[in-house]
Parts: structure tokens; C-alpha cells; sequence
């Protein structure tokens, strides 16, 4: 009687949430089922069900292939990088907004410094051969005319992750201020009167109340940063990439699409996928531990 | 005095830094737009860097007479409100019932929507779904897989119960059913949150790639990441082959990729400025709850 009373009342909802679950089930779960063809010989004419079992000798293949180690390395490799060379960008430029003075130049500011957030990446890689170029990038060009040699910015493997990294920090840097701001804005107004009144400069200010206001969201961001290590996002490393950087560019999300899409390995391709999101799991996992043992929040 | 003389050196220096990046974030789309206001012949030789040289509006004219443009931006434009209005009308029905404290087997269905943030199965297995299902060059290879952000959703789930239960009580005495009260009382007190989805969901959509890449092989259903990736590409051979001698031909001139590339830029950029706030506010949403 009461189950009842309680489905008249309620069976509206439960029949909101039934194409939701159709959508999980059928895009995110059937997927996952679907990545048994790691361990098949996987073609689409037997299908996922009809393919053969072959255990583990696509793994051992995977294992014994020069170029995952060269992606798995160079996935950790820009990931790394990109946390050192555009961790403290944000943070930098999230000072710098809050103590800017007239409060129509902050908001301005604000608002340009965002916009790289809203650009895709093959916008961005459009403009970043127009700029650097070897043959008529921007920066060529100006140096042509100081009489100095062009730099092979983007087909140069050491230059291109210069070029790569720093992308990443104009593209990254605007947008990553918020968090700083908001934690920035939360800090107790009297904490800096008080410092005022005991004559301290702006820079101790900063270092002594303004720093230690955000450490809480410098932490937990660094953690959540660490635990993305080997994800990397397809599109940036995909199209500013480009064949003569191949030894630095190609990391995991871009060696499953050539190897699965490009050439038809589906097996191998899969294998890779699901290598990266099993250790991608222990990573997030892991931060998410660390997380709760420093902050006494888990960032999950 | 000597404090207020430093504060505002600090303030002048501080100013000037600000005024630099402001200037860094933009001196490329400043270029861009040069190049696309440019000859061909002065963009060729290299002289333009900030301001257009032999101002020039033909790029323009051939990427709005370039009719595959004009339908790649059209399809791109039904694409995105497509998608974002069914996105939005999912994640609405998965997020209100999940609101409900008394609901039974939310935990499980809560549990069900949270894993898939921490593991999917890989774009293969996603590939192999979707070709199955006959998507390939459809506009809903593009809409169906990322019908629902799980993070999004718990966005919403998290802002729509901190509404207070009593105005849903009190309607519900009214005699109204729960999707009366959702349609009534619900949505429109979530208004803030249901734009900065939206325009999450818009602008994911707007400039996702990478399923167009994998999905979308008819030229003809090509959105305008894909279109302009070609002529990326295209940059790109051209610089690679440029140390193999002479004799190596542009595929297309400078000016009309940059115009290109103005022309995908221009309505984010029209838009962006006026919905900003609601763009930021969705960063705080997601922090609160991350």
C-alpha cells in the first residue's frame, strides 16, 4: 500500500531519470563493455562479441613497442612541464588583478585575459603557425628584417615545446585567476587594515596575508594537477604538433588515434586506452588520498 | 610619505605589468586580424605584423562567397543549439529527481552517473559504438555521446537542492506533481545555473574537434573546427615542405586562412564579453562542489 502511494506521488520522477540511464548505460557503459576487444582480435565484421580471444598478446605487443614508451613518456613529459611552466602563471596574474587599483581597469582586464579560455585549439594552432611560421610566421618575418636567421620554431623538437608550453600559459593563464580571485576576495578585510596600521608594504601584504589566504586553493589545485598526469587532452598536442616533432608531439591521446583510426589496429589502439585510464584511475585516486590526508577535503 | 610614494610606484609598476599580459593575450588576434585586412603581396613579403598593410577586403569577400563556409558555419550553428537544448533537457531530468532527499535508489543511481567521471571506456570502443549505431556522418554523432556532462550534472544537482524545500512543499499542497513543480517553481529559480550550463555545453560544442574527426568524414557535414583544421593542415605542409627547395606552391594565401580563422573566432568573441559573469560564475559552482 505504502509503495503504492509512494509511486503515485513520485513516478514522474522516475520517468525523468529513465532516458538519462538510457544515455548512460548505452554512451558511457556500453563503451566500457565494449573495451573486451583489448583482449580480441578485434574486426568489425565478427563484432565485439564474434571477435577471437587472445588473452593478453596485445598487451605483451603494446609492451614491446618503441613508440608507446615514446608517447607514455612524452604524455608525462609535457604534462610536467605544463604544471611547472603554467602552474604559477594564474597565481601570478591573480595578485597582480587584485591589487590593481581603478576598478574599471581590473574588470577590463578581467575580461581580456579571459577570452584565450574561449578559443578552441585549432583556432589557436591556426594562429600559432600565422606567429611562428618558418617561412612567413610573424616572428620570422621581424627577425628577417633585423637580419637575423629564421628560427624553426615549430619544426625544431626543442623550440616547438617552447612554442608548445608557452601556447598553453596565454591560453590557460586569464582563466585560471578565478579561483584565485574568488579565495583572494574571501580573506578578512582587517588582516589587511591591520597590516596597514602596522606599516607594512604592499609586497608583505601579499607574502605574509594575501599568499597564505589562497594556500588552501594553491594546494588542492597542485593535487588535482598531479592526479591528471597522464591525461592529456587530444586537440592541443594534435594540431600544434606536426609530423617533424613527432619524437616530442605524439603522446598517448593522439597514438590511439593513429594506431585505431588511422591504421585499423582497433586491438592495440584499445589496449593503450585502456592503459591510460587504468593508471589515469590510480593517479586521481591517489591525488584524491593525498588531498584528503592535507587539506582534510578530498577533492573527489 | 615615503609609504605613500611606494605604494604607488607599486601601483604604476603593477599597472604597467597588467597592461603587458592584457597586450600578450591579445597581440595575436591583433595580428590575425591584419593579416585578414591585408594584401596578399604584403602578407606574402612579410610586412605585416600589428596593422594592415594595403588594407584589402578580398580575403573577406572570398570566405563569405565561399559557400562550403557559409553551410559549414550554418551546420555548426544547428549543431550547437541542437545539442545544448538537448543537453540542457537532460541533464534537467537527471539532475531534479536526483534533488529528491526521499527518492529510493538514488544512492545507486548517483553511483552510477560518478563513476563514469573516473573511467570510460576509450575513444575506441566509442568509435565502434557509434559506427554501430549507424551515427557516422550523422549530426548525431556529434549530439547523442556527450548528451550528459557528469560534472555539469552535479553542478546542477548541487545548485537546484539548495533551493528551499519549503516553496516546493508549499506548491506541492497546491496539488502540484513534481514535474509541476519542476516546470514552475524549480527551473525558473535555477535560471542563473541553467545559462552557465548552457553556455558551457554551447561553447564545448562550438569548438569540440575531435569527435568531428573521428566521426565526420563527408565534407559536406564538416563543422567549422574540422573545415579549419584543413587549413591549419595545409599551413602546416607548406612550412614542412619549405626546406625541401623551391617549386613548392601555397595552399591557400595567408590572408584568406587568417580571415578563416576571424570569421570561426568573431561569434565567440561577440558573445563572449556579455555573458561573462555567468561563464565565471560557473567556475565558483563547479569549485564548490569539486
Amino acid at each position: 500500500m505504502r509503495g503504492i502511494v509512494y509511486l503515485r506521488r513520485y513516478w514522474q520522477l522516475y520517468a525523468l531519470l529513465v532516458l538519462p540511464l538510457a544515455y548512460f548505460f548505452i554512451f558511457r557503459y556500453s563503451p566500457m563493455w565494449g573495451v573486451q576487444i583489448a583482449f580480441k582480435d578485434f574486426n568489425f565484421f565478427q563484432g565485439i562479441t564474434g571477435s577471437k580471444w587472445i588473452g593478453m598478446d596485445a598487451f605483451r605487443e603494446v609492451f614491446h613497442m618503441q613508440d608507446f614508451y615514446r608517447t607514455l613518456r612524452n604524455t608525462l613529459m609535457l604534462n610536467l612541464l605544463d604544471l611547472i611552466v603554467s602552474f604559477p602563471a594564474p597565481l601570478l596574474l591573480a595578485v597582480m588583478l587584485f591589487e590593481a587599483r581603478p576598478m574599471w581597469f581590473k574588470r577590463l582586464s578581467q575580461t581580456i585575459l579571459y577570452i584565450p579560455h574561449f578559443i578552441s585549439w585549432v583556432i589557436i594552432g591556426g594562429i600559432v603557425y600565422q606567429l611562428f611560421g618558418t617561412q612567413s610566421g610573424m616572428i620570422n618575418n621581424l627577425l628577417d628584417r633585423l637580419g637575423l636567421d629564421a628560427v624553426p620554431f615549430l619544426t625544431d623538437k626543442t623550440w616547438w615545446l617552447v612554442i608548445y608550453l608557452l601556447t598553453g600559459v596565454w591560453q590557460s593563464a586569464g582563466w585560471g585567476t578565478i579561483l584565485y580571485l574568488a579565495a583572494m576576495t574571501g580573506i578578512n578585510r582587517e588582516l589587511f587594515e591591520a597590516a596597514e596600521v602596522d606599516g607594512a608594504g604592499r609586497f608583505k601584504r601579499i607574502w605574509h596575508i594575501t599568499l597564505p589566504g589562497v594556500k588552501t586553493t594553491i594546494v588542492t589545485l597542485l593535487i588535482i594537477n598531479l592526479g591528471n598526469m597522464m591525461t592529456i587532452g587530444f586537440d592541443r598536442p594534435f594540431v600544434i604538433g606536426n609530423k617533424a616533432v613527432l619524437d616530442y608531439s605524439d603522446v598517448l591521446s593522439t597514438f590511439v588515434y593513429r594506431t585505431g583510426l588511422e591504421s585499423g589496429q582497433y586491438t592495440l589502439a584499445t589496449v593503450v586506452g585502456l592503459f591510460q585510464a587504468v593508471v589515469g584511475l590510480i593517479f586521481v585516486l591517489s591525488a584524491n588520498f593525498a588531498s584528503k590526508k592535507l587539506t582534510d577535503e578530498g577533492i573527489l | 610619505m615615503n609609504n605613500r610614494m611606494s605604494n604607488r610606484l607599486f601601483d604604476g609598476i603593477n599597472l604597467i605589468l597588467l597592461t603587458v599580459s592584457v597586450l600578450i593575450c591579445l597581440a595575436p588576434f591583433i595580428h590575425i586580424l591584419a593579416i585578414s585586412f591585408s594584401s596578399n603581396r604584403a602578407v606574402t613579403s612579410g610586412e605585416v605584423t600589428l596593422l594592415p598593410v594595403e588594407f584589402d577586403l578580398h580575403a573577406y569577400r572570398s570566405v563569405f562567397s565561399d559557400m562550403t563556409m557559409i553551410h559549414s558555419l550554418g551546420f555548426t550553428v544547428l549543431l550547437t543549439v541542437l545539442s545544448t537544448v538537448l543537453c540542457m533537457a537532460m541533464t534537467i531530468a537527471a539532475g531534479y529527481p536526483l534533488t529528491k532527499r526521499g527518492l529510493k535508489g538514488k544512492k545507486l543511481i548517483m553511483v552510477i552517473i560518478l563513476i563514469t567521471m573516473f573511467f570510460s571506456g576509450g575513444i575506441i570502443p566509442e568509435y565502434i559504438l557509434v559506427k554501430d549505431l549507424h551515427l557516422l556522418n550523422t549530426i548525431w554523432s556529434l549530439v547523442l555521446p556527450g548528451l550528459i556532462s557528469p560534472f555539469y550534472l552535479i553542478i546542477l544537482i548541487s545548485f537546484m537542492g539548495g533551493i528551499p524545500a519549503s516553496l516546493e512543499e508549499a506548491a506541492e499542497i497546491d496539488g502540484a506533481t513534481p514535474l509541476g513543480i519542476l516546470v514552475r517553481v524549480v527551473l525558473p529559480l535555477s535560471l542563473p545555473v541553467l545559462t552557465t550550463l548552457s553556455l558551457f555545453y554551447a561553447v564545448g560544442r562550438w569548438n569540440g574537434f575531435q569527435d568531428t574527426l573521428l566521426y565526420i568524414t563527408k565534407s559536406e557535414l564538416y563543422p567549422l573546427q574540422l573545415k579549419l583544421y584543413q587549413l591549419v593542415q595545409n599551413n602546416m605542409i607548406t612550412d614542412l615542405t619549405a626546406n625541401e627547395g623551391p617549386g613548392v606552391t601555397r595552399a591557400a594565401p595567408e590572408s584568406l586562412k587568417a580571415a578563416s580563422v576571424m570569421f570561426a573566432t568573431v561569434p565567440i568573441l561577440l558573445v563572449y564579453p556579455w555573458l561573462q559573469r555567468y561563464f565565471v560564475n560557473g567556475v565558483m559552482l563547479g569549485a564548490v562542489k569539486g
